[in-house]
């Protein structure tokens, strides 16, 4: 898994059935210290986060396995908020 | 499976239900010789590991497996402490 800030929002109307009512977010990933990186990704939002949260991202496969997602075209989804992470360094 | 060593740990309150009591580790992914390879990731664990422990784990829906049969949401998971690795 990912951790990634929250960036925006999409809108999207005309998409595979299986995504009607899913909320679809922006993300942008970041290491553990809080540094972005790599490519921002679309992720299926499965935890009510919103803009600026820090989240976590699942990612592949895996992703069809949070909640509501079973059989739905998608292979990046938040699946929880994330409070603190500690580093030790 | 990777080579990594547990590098830290990630809280979260709210989250998908099926990931309730199920432990976050950073894991920082390391070469033979044991230098840092890559990109640290967050796994869950499924053997009690810590931080500053050597592990092995697994990428993808495997990842879900020692759950069973609970299906958490994960593409990675520490299934391994090492207790020492040798390069012929």
């Amino acid at each position: 898994m990912l951790l990634a800030k929250i960036v925006g929002t999409v809108v999207a109307t005309r998409k595979d059935s299986r995504l009607d009512g899913s909320k679809l977010l922006v993300v942008r990933p970041m290491d553990p210290r809080g540094k972005a990186e790599g490519n921002y990704l679309v992720a299926v939002d499965t935890v009510d986060a919103g803009v600026g949260e820090t989240v976590l991202i699942v990612s592949g496969s895996s992703a069809r396995m949070a909640s509501g997602l079973k059989d739905c075209p998608v292979d990046a989804a938040i699946v929880g908020i994330i409070d603190t992470v500690d580093m030790n360094e | 499976m990777q080579l990594a060593r547990v590098i830290g740990d990630v809280v979260m309150t709210r989250k998908d239900e099926s990931l309730a009591g199920i432990t976050l580790l950073i894991v920082q992914p390391l070469t033979p010789e044991g230098e840092p390879a890559g990109r640290p990731l967050v796994a869950v664990d499924a053997v009690g590991a810590g931080v500053g422990e050597e592990v092995f784990f697994v990428r993808g829906k495997e990842a879900s497996f020692p759950f069973y049969p609970a299906e958490p949401p994960v593409d990675a998971g520490i299934v391994g402490i090492v207790d020492r690795w040798d390069l012929g």
